[in-house]
């Protein structure tokens, strides 16, 4: 699917007749149905992924078959209709939220321009408000006395064949990124509503590849890309390779390797492509420059966990491998990489689905003799508090000079600042290592972040224009820092913006380049006993 | 067309209580049988509702933080809004619940050639939520007096406050004006904002009319029609109701039995609908919970032990020899495994 021109689109989301720029849809919403069309949606999951998935002990992803979203026939399930009226029930009885992000919406549509979606495709059901109606009318209909009473009138609908389309079109075009739950005056978290509704999806077989394919790689490799053991360990070695011929530093670095003090796990992307290489590169510098008793995995060699965009059982299977592997090291505590969606699930889940860690210790830097209590109970340090802390400390020797070549600013990614909070120490950090760097406009930062518009399992080429339209306020953003403070360079602690958020400034900034805090702390070290070439572009510098 | 149809609704209502209280001996029925049905169908919708929702555990710690989190001692924490402790939490929750504090922070969005996205502070629906649940609040406090003997020296005070202005005889609510205003422009941004009117059901346009209707209702009684309002009459019946034993009086005017009759059809109706958000903001897991979910484990009561990830063991079983191979240490040294299989 060739992506629109930059021209092309740039006029697009401005005159285009939607509900963004001003027009107003001449038909109910409950009329329009989805139409799937090449580019927008994403390749659904190949039968062989799925029914790999239906296997695994714990798991279930029943109606694994060849279709596509485009035919008429879905080839669902017979009682496909009762399978997912009856899913609606019983996650009304586990999930307090679902009954009352239901109950409670007055439809005041403080929500609806906060959606990236909504800004860059104007469809207003993309509108947080409109895609939990999606879900909403279905429960008013088979759920409550209004509902049943009144049906219509009420806002109530039945389930049919083209509300599970929809369903799927626009669980599909919501990053769970949390921002329209800032705003919403009952916290109404649409990333809830979402969940539930793939949820709902994959009990009767309606997935896409590109979330349900790392998923099968995780389970079985420990690693989204389907990295076997020696390749995750070359791919690091390579990184400790580039190390040593940009600045003569060896690095000591090991793998699955018992008894160090600390397991580091960070998405397995950042060993595997540009960008994210190079903020493998900075974990593997800041590390040996403090002296840290460490061990990588090739099990847990995943933070990330696309789990959490399909269901929750998917996502405590593959997290549970963390604390598993903790466990068989003798670790005393973990360190995690610059991820959202993983800092997430670290954050909010973990503890909660494979807890309690209690063969861990509260994690305490060796080097600062700080103890994280806000870490106490996961025994999880984010890198940012552990880099931050060590600055802190004077444990780093930095010379900001290295950093010369790039003008930063600094992309909060949707999870760790509005599932964690996690806002200040990145900054701090860059304080440190950076000369004045940018912060981007006040409503498009911190909890009011946009994201990178690909999250969730949604970084995938085919819906290229989509991805494009969605991350529009953020590149957007991006673009009014370029302008006015010259930025080149967009850091940010995720790794799968730093894949997203590259392809985004490719499109709408050319020239921006994206990196990972941890690869300016890298550009930024004075190492021990350093043979360091003349490094223009810091870890990047071809020599 | 939604919008219309509320209009009609609250018209048939009108007409029912209008005509049916001037049926003799009906008064009773729209005076005690319907109010007390009404409460009932209130409190115990109300119980209810809240009831269900909190049968329904929240099985993962799911706070949205909208600002910096407890963390390093040189970080500072925003203990507002991303509170760690019990007390952090009230304090979020009451700005919330007092102050609206999320709606505070809207904002409009437009896109511009360039493209150009801007944002600018919108706090128009904020302000007049405010004023209207602050306008309603008050009302239904003044109220109080009709069931209460003596009248409490606060609801004076309050009263007192709410007819500063002295206009008028009997002197004019400023709450009376404020509810208007609020329902209006609640009203008419549903009718003018094309994505809100694009969004609403006939549920958010009937609650604005009924409450509308009560508010003019009451108005009209108080200055306009005071003929055939007998004010110690009605509060004997109202006293009457809340010491179970009421007693019609004197002949009472329609306009009254109007007022009463849509306040009840508004008390039934509120726990079936959207209107339960009163009740649902207390609730809501990503305002009422703390930010401490990797410093105290949250319970999950579903939580299921038999979900384990793939094992080491088949990892290892399956890329044994690649892991030899590349000197990645092994539980099972080749020989022992073989020896085993």
């Amino acid at each position: 699917m060739a992506v629109a021109k930059l021209e092309q689109l740039a006029k697009s989301v401005v005159q285009g007749p939607t509900m963004a720029t001003g027009a107003v849809p001449v038909k109910d919403w409950m009329d329009v149905s989805a139409i799937f069309k090449p580019g927008n949606y994403a390749y659904q999951a190949k039968q062989e992924k799925v029914e790999y998935l239906n296997s695994q002990k714990g798991l279930h992803f029943p109606n694994a078959r060849e279709w596509s979203p485009e035919d008429d026939d879905w080839k669902l399930p017979e009682n496909w209709k009762e399978i997912i009226l009856k899913g609606l029930k019983e996650r009304l009885d586990k999930f307090r939220s679902l009954k009352i992000f239901m109950d409670c919406c007055v439809r005041c549509g403080a929500c609806a321009d906060k959606c990236h979606f909504f800004l860059g495709t104007g469809d207003p059901k993309n509108m947080p408000v409109l895609r939990a109606e999606l879900l909403r009318s279905i429960y008013r209909n088979d759920f409550t006395l209004g509902g049943k009473l009144l049906g219509k009138m009420a806002g109530a609908r039945e389930m049919t064949v083209g509300v599970l389309k929809e369903w799927f079109m626009y669980s599909y075009q919501c990053t769970e990124c949390r921002r329209c739950s800032v705003f919403c005056p009952y916290g109404i978290d649409t990333a809830e509503v979402t969940m539930m509704l793939r949820e709902l999806l994959h009990l009767v077989g309606v997935g896409i590849n590109w979330i349900l394919e790392p998923v099968s790689n995780s389970n079985r490799t420990g690693n989204h890309m389907g990295l076997q053991p020696h390749t995750f360990k070359d791919n690091v070695d390579f990184l400790a390779d580039d190390i040593e011929n940009l600045t003569g530093i060896k690095t000591n670095h090991s793998f699955n390797r018992k008894g160090a003090e600390v397991l580091f796990i960070t998405p397995s992307a950042d060993v595997f492509a540009e960008p994210g290489l190079y903020t493998a590169m900075g974990y593997l510098m800041l590390f040996e420059h403090i002296g840290l008793d460490y061990t990588w995995s090739t099990y847990a060699s995943e933070g990330g966990n696309f789990g959490l965009f399909t269901n929750n059982e998917t996502m405590k299977k593959l997290n549970g491998k963390m604390y598993a592997e903790a466990k068989r090291l003798g670790v005393k505590y973990i360190i995690g990489g610059e991820c959202g969606h993983m800092w997430r699930v670290v954050h909010q889940y973990m503890d909660t689905m494979n807890g309690p860690a209690d063969f861990l210790e509260v994690p305490k830097s060796p080097m600062t003799g700080t103890t994280f209590h806000n870490a106490a109970s996961t025994k999880m340090v984010h890198i940012s508090e552990f880099t931050a802390d060590l600055i802190k400390h004077g444990k780093l020797n930095l010379d900001k000079s290295r950093n010369a070549h790039v003008k930063a600013t600094f992309h909060d990614s949707c999870n760790p600042a509005r599932a964690m909070g996690l806002l200040d120490e990145p900054r701090y950090i860059l304080d440190h290592v950076v000369d004045g760097w940018v912060e981007m406009p006040e409503n498009t930062i911190r909890e009011q972040t946009f994201c990178c518009g690909s999250g969730t399992g949604l970084n995938t080429d085919e819906i290229m224009e989509l991805r494009m339209r969605s991350g529009l306020p953020r590149a957007n953003a991006v673009k009014h820092v370029i302008d006015k403070h010259a930025v080149n360079m967009l850091s940010c602690v995720c790794a799968i913006d730093r894949a997203t958020l590259t392809s985004l400034m490719n499109y709408w900034n050319p020239g921006c380049n994206v990196c990972g805090v941890s690869e300016l702390v890298g550009n930024a070290l004075i190492m021990e006993g350093e043979n360091r070439q003349e490094l223009t572009e810091g870890l990047r510098t071809l020599v | 067309m939604k919008y219309a149809f509320s209009f009609l609704a609250v018209i048939a209502l009108i007409l029912i209580a209008g005509l049916g209280s001037q049926i003799p001996g009906m008064q009773y029925l729209f005076g005690v049988v319907l109010p007390y049905l009404a409460i009932m169908l209130f409190v115990g919708g109300f119980v209810y509702r809240v009831m269900d929702w909190a049968k329904s555990p929240v099985p993962f710690s799911i706070p949205t933080t909208c600002g910096q989190g407890s963390s390093l001692d040189f970080i500072k924490q925003d203990k507002l809004e991303c509170p760690t402790t019990t007390t952090e939490v009230a304090g979020r929750m009451f700005l919330e619940i007092f102050f609206f504090r999320s709606l505070f922070r809207n904002t409009k969005s437009e896109i511009h050639d360039g493209p150009k996205v801007t944002y600018e502070s919108s706090k128009w629906l904020w302000l007049f939520a405010l004023i209207f649940h602050y306008s309603f609040l008050v009302i239904v406090l003044r109220h109080m007096r009709f069931f209460l003997e003596p009248v409490p020296f606060v609801l004076s005070i309050l009263e007192g406050v709410d007819s500063m202005l002295q206009i008028g005889q009997p002197a004019m609510y400023l709450t009376d004006v404020f509810i208007l205003v609020g329902l209006l422009f609640l009203y008419g941004r549903r009718l003018i904002t094309r994505h809100v009117k694009y969004i609403s059901l006939n549920n958010d346009y009937f609650p604005l009319v009924l409450i509308f209707s009560i508010a003019v209702t009451g108005i009209l009684m108080r200055y306009f029609l005071r003929t055939d309002i007998d004010i110690i009459n009605i509060k004997n019946l109202a006293i009457g109701l809340v010491t179970f034993s009421p007693v019609i009086g004197a002949k009472i005017g329609a306009i009254f039995y109007i007022h009463l009759f849509l306040v009840c059809t508004l008390l039934a109706y509120f726990p079936f609908s959207k209107l339960m958000h009163m009740g649902g903001v207390f609730m809501s897991p990503t305002r009422n919970m703390a930010n401490n979910s990797r410093s105290k484990r949250h319970i999950n009561p579903w939580n299921d032990p038999e979900i384990k990830p793939h094992s080491y063991a088949g990892y290892e079983d399956e890329f044994r020899e690649f892991m030899v191979d590349a000197g990645i240490p092994v539980e099972k040294e080749l020989a022992a495994a073989e020896d085993k299989a």
